[in-house]
């Protein structure tokens, strides 16, 4: 069964583990956030302002902010550039992010 | 690390380096370790966190891969010179700055100004210092960052040509370029049964790595005929290296049972919550779909992409001039050794033309050499010339046909950011008047989002019935505001 680590071989440091709207997932040391979500079978973690419409990467290089995500609260986060911490909260932006600051 | 914006970072002792790098992809580390070599003192910065832009991007340490070679083609160029960029770091000959995005580059010293080409009416001369502004670390944690330096060599690569059409912001669907990143950093597949689209000879490294790693590619989907290299024999076989390269791409297809179909795209993506089928049509010479064609192709993934756009931002911010490049980007004016319009500004690499890694290293090392006031070598001349000559055979072979916007119904998305429909891009030019990509923003918000048009900037040209026009952002990346808040005046 070919995968990507049976293509470069070798093994990972420790494991560590981040959560997904709650979800506990896997992750390996030097992995984006968005690397770990695709790792979990997870293609989509923001809805659009307008449409509400799901979005995940699309460029994976931090040109097309497609990617944008809540980590520790943070709203706005490219997670194809932003690598994963141990224990790192990630949730689902809703539009902006910021319906905390809604009037 | 990082100092106050005020305080420009020393990089070595008296605080000026002769050369700065913007980028240490291919390019920019071939030219900072030749610069370093030639004697030079030389700062390079860079936006990932490890060296390799994104052709030679690999996984962190913390991965273990054995073999990332496994995943690239010429590696070896890159392990030797990433070598001797760690050497000449212990020697405090280059002063490497990882995780610094540099967002504007502006004139300083005695006569530095900010007019457009670095000289100030009634002043002599052009800017003799330069000063590159960066923002360094990941969130929460950025910091700004400077660094001065008399000469500056932006090596700032590329980023990937996107054509719309309907279904393309469904998940799953990601750019090739993105697909062959996530896996070549994170060692992730988007999917099991991944479609390969678009244009360009990319696609076909991208399925060669994509069903090495365990994915199945149905087929890659190629709008051009390749049947147009033909005009392009001399350029062919002065690069026999080229041919011996697509020969080893087309093997791995065929070992792979991944089928090649040439002037056919993607025309749709069909499914709700994710990616689940596209629908594949014929096209014609000018790339409009032909009636009857269509069929679905069942897949969990699609990686799509029509080559790449010179990422010039720092560059035209400077102003340096801009070409049309075959392919139909903009590209820089570069002279023989790799100077800009602007002096003491120099560049390497996709931003003088879209040319691969080869030819981005070869450039690097002939800027290196004009920096330093070195003679380059004929071979080296030579090399770039010869590779040059190839990248514009690819570059006229793989420029989109007018007729692609045939497949773009009005009510498929195009500005990704912002969420503008085709429907409403056509009635700003059709209807309302606008005649560039410009006007289509003011007037209906597509490119004014978070990519700045990166995105949909080619779509919008075409849609406005323009050529697409150099890239123009103040900012290269997001700043936080108290970054340009505590900016010293003379910056301004």
């Amino acid at each position: 069964m070919r995968s990507p680590r049976s293509l470069v071989g070798g093994s990972p440091a420790a494991a560590h583990e981040i959560t997904f709207d709650g979800r506990e997932l896997p992750a390996l040391p030097g992995q984006s956030i968005a690397a770990v979500l695709w790792g979990a079978g997870i293609l989509a973690w923001r809805t659009t302002r307008e449409g509400g419409a799901p979005r995940g990467a699309f460029c994976g290089i931090g040109s097309c902010y497609d990617c944008l995500v809540t980590v520790n609260g943070r709203p706005n986060q490219r997670a194809c550039l932003v690598p994963a911490r141990p224990g790192d909260s990630v949730t689902t932006q809703e539009g902006t992010g910021r319906a905390d600051l809604a009037v | 690390m990082p100092t106050s914006p005020s305080e420009p970072l020393a990089p070595a002792a008296g605080g000026l380096v002769d050369l700065a790098v913007v980028g240490a992809g291919p390019a920019g580390l071939a030219a900072a370790v030749t610069a370093a070599r030639l004697g030079l003192r030389v700062a390079l910065l860079d936006a990932g966190d490890r060296p390799g832009g994104q052709f030679y991007r690999h996984p962190a340490p913390g991965l273990g891969a054995a073999r990332p070679e496994a995943l690239h083609h010429g590696w070896a160029a890159f392990a030797t010179r990433e070598a001797a960029l760690r050497a000449h770091e212990s020697a405090g000959r280059i002063t490497y700055l990882p995780l610094h995005h540099v967002w504007a580059v502006v004139p300083a010293g005695p006569t530095g100004t900010t007019g457009p080409t670095g000289t100030r009416p009634g002043e002599a001369g052009p800017a003799t210092e330069w000063i590159l502004h960066a923002v360094a670390g990941h969130a929460p944690e950025e910091e700004a960052a400077a660094v001065t330096a008399r000469a500056v060599l932006i090596a700032t690569g590329a980023y990937e040509r996107q054509l719309p059409f309907p279904g393309w912001t469904l998940p799953g669907v990601v750019g090739a370029g993105g697909a062959q990143a996530m896996l070549k950093s994170g060692l992730v597949l988007p999917g099991r049964r991944v479609l390969v689209a678009g244009s360009g000879p990319l696609l076909l490294a991208v399925a060669g790595s994509l069903a090495a790693a365990g994915a199945t590619v149905p087929a890659v989907v190629e709008a051009a005929a390749y049947t147009a290299y033909a005009g392009q024999v001399p350029a062919l076989l002065r690069n026999p290296g080229k041919l011996v390269e697509a020969a080893g791409y087309g093997g791995a297809l065929a070992r792979h049972h991944v089928r090649l179909l040439t002037r056919h795209a993607v025309t749709e993506a069909h499914g709700t919550d994710r990616v689940e089928a596209v629908t594949v049509a014929r096209l014609d010479r000018d790339w409009r779909p032909l009636p009857g064609t269509a069929r679905r192709i069942p897949c969990d993934a699609l990686a799509v992409g029509h080559g790449l756009v010179p990422q010039l931002e720092l560059a035209t911010g400077l102003g340096c001039e801009t070409r049309p490049s075959p392919d139909g980007t903009v590209a820089l004016v570069l002279d023989a050794e790799q100077r800009t319009s602007v002096p003491g500004i120099w560049s390497a690499g996709e931003t003088g033309g879209i040319g691969g890694a080869q030819l981005a290293m070869a450039e690097g090392e002939l800027a290196a050499h004009s920096v330093a006031g070195a003679p380059p070598g004929a071979r080296l001349v030579r090399r770039r010339a010869r590779l040059r000559a190839f990248a514009d055979a690819m570059a006229a072979a793989h420029r989109p046909g007018e007729g692609w916007t045939g497949w773009l119904r009005d009510d498929a998305v195009v500005c990704r950011c912002e969420e503008v429909p085709a429907g409403r891009i056509r009635e700003a030019a059709d209807d309302l008047g606008a005649r560039d990509a410009r006007t289509v923003k003011l007037l209906t918000r597509a490119g004014m989002g978070w990519c700045q048009g990166r995105m949909c900037g080619p779509a919008v040209a075409a849609l406005a019935g323009e050529e697409p026009a150099p890239d123009r952002r103040p900012l290269s990346c997001p700043v936080p505001l108290r970054h340009l808040a505590e900016l010293p005046p003379a910056t301004h």
